[in-house]
């Protein structure tokens, strides 16, 4: 079973945090601190287990983990899971996210967190491994996302013009166009629902 | 009232943030904001007011004035206040809240829901924070959705059921049907999610074991599927195809085979196949052959698997690849129980890795080579682990320590490597050992008497170079008291000749005593050996003499004491001095000591008899003290505490068996409880001649498995004429039930002369009333 699964920056700093098993919230904020300490000591060759950490669990738990640019993504695991297959288990999660968030870097899991903990509830529910096909999973968390727009109606409006224009392709605008009441032609806005 | 922000610029304002203290003001008016937009009836923003407490509470902040609200959210219609309402739920909600149970009608409406993904929420919220009542109460839900015709659901409903089992493990039998059916599905999430709900179900039950046992053929076609199918792109991981549900296939076919030999015959092909096909040039293959290896292991399989199987795990260890050595010695510590010999080929290796940069390696690779440790490689080994000690990381120390002394009292091939072994220990890391480390190597020294001259020696040369390590410190002190005249006599064989004045030796423990390095305990011991000295050394009484005087003014009340007890001894009991002073006898000699009866039977009935080994009794609690430390002599603390272990002495109405009868001294045995693996006896004394018997005393000896505790005697002297007698009672802990026997020694003195005899008590009377 998977006891927790923390991601978090080079400085320590939690991106996301989702821990099956309760535990108070300082308690989880001092797994993260200690989390932290143990695998930043670690070398860049080193093998991907470490054992010892002393608040989550005790002596059948392992920490694996992964460091990408900026982020380590840390599984904490017990012993009925098996070590490498955890690893791969990483490995998908994180080309989830790239396909998600295309070309994911820090600063999406920073402002969207809440994706994040979508996406990882297709892959592990429960603390135990749910689904391991990248498209099955992307397929479903698109699906859910439709499906959250297509209700959001009139109150989304603003939101999704804003998405919408970020989005678009448009050609350089120049800056100061304000000149008075002289109307100035735009290019043509795609109509959207 | 200022408007909220989305939580994008909440994100942003909080990380513009430049202090500590600046971040935790912005969020306090956020979560002040949020406060009150919660209170407020009917909003359009409640979603993005939970999303940002949520953000809030990962980063630590309080946020359980959001449980209520994620309540009010689930509830709503649309999806995605659900989904941030649950998302809220599973992270601020547990059992112990009483919010969470608010939630179980929601959960229940919508797992019937006409919207897959509202019926994923639901499940998914359940299998994470699902109390026993919650469970109980939708567990007939969950098992209708194991039936449903929709694959997505299938998998999660399995999931949740697993949640369910873990939870209420009652309620495993009514999944075990629709586990079972399961098996049969195309679709792989719904494989593994079966998979993982039948491993925990057979893990749960022996029955549903035995149920499932007739599924391994299923299991077995599926996994051929699996490794023999061709490039399916969708499960492609690395070359091996889906390797996540092989290895929970895997997991589950160990749990079926073990101790089944039919379970175990039908997947032999398979392991074989698996064994051999899989490539493990990338870590998904080595993930499938580590799970296949601790299969096969651990299953009946035939020998020529398991040959296969080691080999493999052989190979991992040379693999440059520090993960995958680190698995490989994760499986072989598994095994290393049953197939000692095949990890002991691997040994070399194994010592190799205690080198190894990476701290898990050699974390692995100390608990892989402490378990290899046997008769035959005791001493290369032990090199080797000492080596490591040198410099291994802190963490690993005391178990290091631990480890060492464990295999050193097993296997140690002389007592000098024994002691030399100990004394390499505590020099290189003496804060590191347990605590009864110093009375264990005390009293192993005490009985190695043809080394005593070599051990006080090194220990010396020890003690002047170094006297931060205390546990050394104490040993060194107790032996130069000890042993002080062999030290000063210069010639010993095995070392260098060196000769000690002793000025130097008092110097040395003057040291010791004014050090700031030396704990209390350590001071103890060092003024105990200087007074020890003051008769085993010619010159200098005068010197210690004003040693002792100085202390019996020192802060510290244990030292003061001591010293002032010392001063009685020079002043008023200078007579005594030598008789309380002189050595400690060693263990297992005749001399009448009632106090140390509890621990004093190594060496007891001589080597000769076979079947019966001298068991040293089990040292008994408190009372009896760390034995050999200094002050037993002066201090009349260690004898008393044992009397109130007496116990109680029987009516008359209980048999007895006569087992010893000479010269009007009879000792009779007489059974005073029994248990299935503990018996009771008491031995009884009497005399019937008509002198006293004095220096009465009894010493038993038991088999090997069982152990033996001999409470102190009522007393040792029997009057003439049976007006008294001398109780003993005895406890024997017999475990692994073998037969019982004891051998008594029997000793005392008649009309001055000693007699001692012994009897061997075969059989035990049994009790009359329990």
């Amino acid at each position: 079973m998977i006891k927790a699964i923390l991601i978090f920056n080079n400085h320590g700093k939690p991106r996301m945090s989702k821990f099956y098993e309760h535990y108070s919230e300082d308690t989880e904020q001092q797994i993260i601190r200690e989390t932290f300490h143990l695998v930043s000591k670690r070398d860049e060759n080193v093998c991907n287990f470490l054992e010892g950490g002393m608040l989550i669990g005790g002596s059948d738990n392992k920490l694996i983990y992964r460091h990408y640019a900026t982020l380590y993504f840390v599984f904490c695991v017990d012993s009925s899971e098996s070590e490498l297959g955890i690893l791969d288990l990483i490995q998908v999660f994180v080309e989830t996210l790239d396909k998600c968030f295309e070309n994911v870097c820090e600063l999406d899991l920073i402002f969207h967190v809440d994706k994040v903990h979508n996406i990882l509830a297709e892959m592990v529910m429960g603390g135990m491994v749910l689904e391991t096909n990248m498209n099955e999973i992307i397929m479903q968390v698109d699906a859910q996302n439709k499906m959250e727009k297509s209700e959001a109606g009139i109150a989304g409006a603003p939101a999704r013009a804003v998405s919408a224009v970020k989005n678009m392709n448009l050609p350089e605008i120049p800056r100061n166009i304000n000149i008075g009441d002289i109307s100035i032609k735009v290019p043509n806005l795609p109509s959207f629902k | 009232m200022s408007p909220s922000v989305r939580l994008q610029e909440m994100i942003r304002v909080i990380r513009s943030a430049r202090t500590q203290g600046e971040e935790r003001g912005v969020i306090q008016r956020e979560c002040a904001a949020i406060r009150a937009q919660f209170r407020q009836a009917d909003n359009g923003g409640r979603s993005h007011n939970l999303a940002k407490l949520l953000y809030v509470h990962m980063l630590g902040y309080p946020a359980h004035f959001g449980q209520m609200e994620c309540v009010r959210l689930i509830a709503s219609p649309r999806y995605s206040e659900k989904r941030v309402g649950y998302l809220g739920a599973m992270m601020l909600l547990d059992e112990k809240q009483d919010a969470s149970l608010l939630i179980t009608n929601s959960i229940k409406n919508d797992l019937s829901h006409s919207s897959q993904y509202v019926q994923s929420l639901a499940l998914c919220t359940l299998a994470c924070m699902g109390s026993a009542e919650m469970c109980r109460d939708l567990a007939p839900e969950i098992e209708r959705l194991l039936r449903a015709s929709n694959s997505y659901i299938k998998k999660k409903a399995a999931l949740c059921a697993v949640h369910i089992v873990r939870k209420v493990p009652e309620l495993g039998e009514l999944f075990t049907p629709s586990a079972r059916s399961l098996l049969s599905e195309k679709n792989h999430g719904v494989l593994h999610g079966a998979v993982v709900l039948i491993t925990e179900l057979c893990q749960r039950s022996p029955d549903t074991l035995a149920q499932f046992r007739k599924a391994v053929p299923e299991l077995v076609q599926v996994m051929k599927g699996l490794v023999m199918s061709g490039y399916s792109p969708e499960h492609n991981v690395a070359g091996i195809s889906d390797p996540f549900l092989q290895v929970r296939i895997l997991r589950l076919l160990r749990i079926l085979g073990r101790n089944d030999d039919v379970a175990s015959d039908a997947m032999n092909d398979l392991l074989a196949q698996v064994a051999t096909n899989t490539d493990s040039s990338k870590t998904a293959g080595s993930a499938v052959l580590y799970e296949t290896v601790l299969t096969v292991m651990d299953i009946k399989s035939e020998s020529g698997l398991r040959v296969l199987a080691v080999n493999i795990l052989g190979r991992f260890l040379l693999n440059n690849d520090r993960n995958i050595r680190y698995i490989s010695m994760t499986s072989l510590q598994k095994i290393v129980q049953t197939d000692h010999n095949a990890v002991q080929r691997h040994r070399g290796t194994i010592v190799d890795c205690l080198k190894d940069q990476d701290a898990s390696v050699k974390r692995r690779a100390l608990e892989l080579s402490l378990a290899l440790v046997s008769a035959v490689n005791i001493r290369s080994l032990m090199k080797e682990l000492l080596l490591f000690l040198s410099c291994c990381p802190p963490e690993l120390r005391s178990h290091t320590t631990s480890g060492i002394f464990n295999a050193a009292e097993r296997y140690a091939p002389s007592q000098r490597w024994h002691i030399d072994t100990i004394l390499h220990v505590l020099t290189t890391a003496g804060g590191d050992v347990r605590d009864e480390t110093v009375p264990n190597l005390i009293q192993l020294i005490t009985t190695a008497t043809e080394l005593h001259c070599y051990t006080v020696h090194k220990l010396y040369r020890a003690l002047v170079t170094d006297i931060s390590q205390q546990s050394l410190v104490q040993v060194a002190c107790w032996c130069i008291g000890e042993y002080g005249d062999l030290l000063l006599g210069g010639e010993c064989e095995e070392t260098e000749p060196v000769q000690v004045t002793e000025d130097d030796v008092l110097d040395a423990l003057e040291t010791v005593l004014q050090s700031h390095m030396s704990a209390p305990a350590t001071r103890g011991f060092a003024l105990t050996a200087t007074m020890k000295l003051s008769t085993r050394i010619t010159h200098n009484v005068d010197r210690i003499r004003s040693i002792v005087s100085i202390y019996g003014s020192c802060i510290d009340v244990e030292l003061q004491q001591r010293a002032v007890e010392y001063n009685a001894l020079f002043k008023k009991y200078d007579h005594m001095r030598a008789a309380v002073l002189e050595r400690m006898p060693e263990e297992g000699t005749e001399t009448p000591q009632p106090a140390d009866q509890v621990c004093d039977l190594l060496d007891l009935l001589g080597g000769s008899d076979e079947p019966l080994q001298p068991r040293p009794a089990a040292p008994g609690p408190a009372p009896a003290g760390p034995a050999p430390a200094g002050p037993a002599p002066v201090s009349s603390s260690t004898g008393g505490d044992l009397l109130d272990l007496l116990g109680d002495l029987d009516p008359p109405t209980a048999p007895c068996v006569k087992v010893y009868e000479k010269n009007g001294v009879t000792l009779t045995l007489q059974c005073d409880s029994q248990t299935d693996t503990s018996i009771t006896v008491s031995l009884i004394g009497s005399n019937s001649s008509h002198c006293d018997i004095t220096n009465f005393t009894l010493q038993a000896a038991v088999p090997k498995s069982v152990q033996l505790q001999m409470k102190a005697p009522s007393g040792d002297v029997i009057p003439a004429d049976g007006l008294g007698q001398v109780t003993q009672t005895v406890l024997l802990n017999n475990p692994n039930k073998v037969s019982l026997r004891m051998r008594v020694r029997v000793s005392y003195s008649a009309q001055g002369s000693t007699f001692q005899d012994t009897v061997q008590i075969d059989s035990f009377p049994p009790v009359t009333c329990e």
